[in-house]
């Protein structure tokens, strides 16, 4: 679904009116878990296909609770949210687990089975969405020697380092070619190498068509991703709403 | 429709769990031994109170109140009567047998009066009114007893009971889909992580309530063949060893219908087991996101 739209900041796009493919679409969205107080309140914003964002913002400022919203694991309490161009706020509950499959995620806490080998973990989602031992095999073998863990293949969760977990959920993440895909802290555990490696898959998957939406506080991370833009949380709202979309897609000339 | 029943090793090594590694299997075993155990009883007392009452239908007494005098003329009246079969004069020594166990040894005294006794059997379709009516003119005072009415009380304790093991079945059965239930849901909250994970990656709730439900009816199967083949035991133990019990092998107390009946339990409880264990996971998922 093509549709005009605007950014945030209102006719400032250098002059310039773009046809974007919005992927993700919130509008007044707001989230309260239970009775609680909101922790997300009013968000309004649209990330394009293609895009790379960065989320920031101190601790507690619902950048996890924002997460949940996209990767489908937590539903709004108001407003409206769409993804892929579908309205999803509402939507049936057995209509989700397709959306889901279109959706690469790590989490701050990686969230590997623990009685699974590392292959195993990998290959979840390709398992999942009904692949067959012979179509799963080879990819996951390239991802794991991808990430470094090739000769980890058979390695239990609680027998690989923090950093090794980490790279294993990046690898389960993104085995499924998904077209959006989003993290959370992904470098918080790796060393300045790997980080730089997993940014370059990440980077390299944003080349090949894939939204990218990364968590962090790692601000070495942000300023080692030109062109990338940046949604920032504080209480629960975002700031800096001329932050978002300063540099769409189309002008970093990679799509 | 059956293919949950089919698991790659990958789907198997999801949950991480080997069979008989939890408390379901054996608490299936256990109902499914009492539950035989119980329809055995009470298939054996149907068998019983069918033949009783099969036995008793047709047999009359015909009771002659001033004893062996008229006894030979009224024998022959009774089987010239059109309708009856095998009349039978019982014995005195058999009366006066019966009568020393209600009065001791007074019951064997030659001046105590014993009245005679005929056993007939009426044809089906016979009239016993115009039989009764006959034996009075033959013997004035003559009472026709129905065996089906004096062992009327028996009949009914022995359907009472059917109904017992009948409701006590049921329960069972009942008790045993909510221990299912629990197990079910025990299994859930043990695997919260992993569904989430699961779930989180685009599992839809089939995928998940699948692998629950593999597992419960392995578990099950397991259970209940166990506890059938325990139960089979105790019920030829019974049969080789008890004299209540003594017919069972030959069939006259379980037939071989009695027997399928009782051979398709442990199926039959593991397939409950199954579906129980599939709406118990598939209500809980739906409370998830």
């Amino acid at each position: 679904m093509a549709r005009r739209w605007d950014s945030p900041c209102g006719g400032q796009l250098l002059g310039r009116e773009r046809v974007l493919t919005p992927i993700v679409e919130f509008d007044s969205i707001g989230l309260r878990y239970g009775t609680g107080a909101e922790v997300l309140r009013d968000l309004d914003f649209r990330l394009s296909k293609g895009g790379f964002y960065f989320l920031t913002g101190p601790s507690g400022a619902g950048k996890t609770s924002l997460l949940k919203l996209l990767y489908l694991a937590q539903r709004p309490t108001r407003g409206r949210l769409a993804l892929f161009g579908e309205e999803l706020s509402d939507a049936a509950r057995d209509s989700l687990p397709a959306f889901r499959r279109r959706i690469g995620v790590v989490f701050q806490d990686f969230r590997l089975i623990r009685h699974l080998s590392a292959f195993d973990n990998v290959a979840l989602p390709l398992r999942i969405s009904g692949a067959s031992e012979q179509e799963v095999e080879g990819p996951v073998r390239e991802m794991l020697a991808w990430v470094g863990l090739a000769d980890r293949a058979s390695a239990r969760p609680p027998t690989l380092s923090g950093g090794e977990q980490q790279r294993v959920a990046i690898a389960r993440a993104v085995i499924n070619r998904p077209e959006l895909l989003v993290a959370d802290e992904p470098t918080g555990n790796v060393d300045a190498d790997m980080a730089k490696r997993l940014l370059h898959l990440f980077t390299t998957l944003n080349g090949l068509g894939t939204t990218v939406v990364v968590a962090t506080h790692d601000v070495g991370l942000i300023s080692a991703t030109p062109g990338a833009q940046m949604i920032r949380l504080e209480n629960g709202a975002m700031i800096d709403r001329t932050g978002l979309l300063k540099n769409p897609p189309q002008q970093r000339g990679e799509h | 429709m059956f293919d949950w029943l089919f698991a790659s090793p990958a789907e198997r090594r999801l949950l991480g769990t080997r069979p008989l590694s939890g408390p379901t299997p054996w608490v299936i075993a256990i109902m499914t031994f009492s539950i035989m155990i119980v329809a055995a009883a009470g298939l054996a007392l149907a068998d019983t109170a069918s033949r009783v009452a099969t036995g008793v239908q047709a047999r009359y007494s015909v009771q002659i109140p001033d004893g062996n005098a008229r006894l030979p003329a009224t024998l022959q009246a009774i089987r010239a009567t059109p309708g009856v079969s095998n009349a039978e004069a019982v014995p005195e020594a058999d009366m006066r047998q019966v009568l020393e166990r209600w009065l001791g040894p007074a019951g064997a005294a030659a001046d105590l009066p014993v009245p005679a006794l005929i056993n007939f059997d009426a044809r089906p379709g016979a009239d016993v009114q115009a039989i009764e009516g006959r034996l009075q003119a033959a013997a004035p005072g003559a009472k026709v007893i129905a065996h089906r009415d004096s062992l009327g009380p028996l009949l009914n304790s022995l359907r009472a009971l059917q109904w017992v093991a009948g409701a006590l079945v049921l329960l069972l059965g009942g008790a045993c889909a909510a221990a299912v239930v629990l197990a079910a849901r025990g299994a859930l909250d043990t695997h919260r992580f992993t569904i989430e994970v699961m779930h989180g990656i685009g599992a839809t709730d089939v995928q998940v309530t699948n692998l629950f439900q593999r597992k419960i009816a392995i578990d099950a199967l397991i259970g209940s063949l166990l506890g059938g083949i325990a139960a089979a035991l105790v019920l030829l133990g019974l049969a080789a060893g008890a004299s209540f019990a003594g017919e069972l092998l030959g069939g006259a107390t379980l037939g071989v219908t009695d027997l399928v009946i009782l051979g398709l339990i442990p199926l039959a409880l593991t397939g409950l087991a199954t579906w129980v264990a599939r709406r118990a996971v598939l209500s809980t998922l739906r409370t998830a996101i």
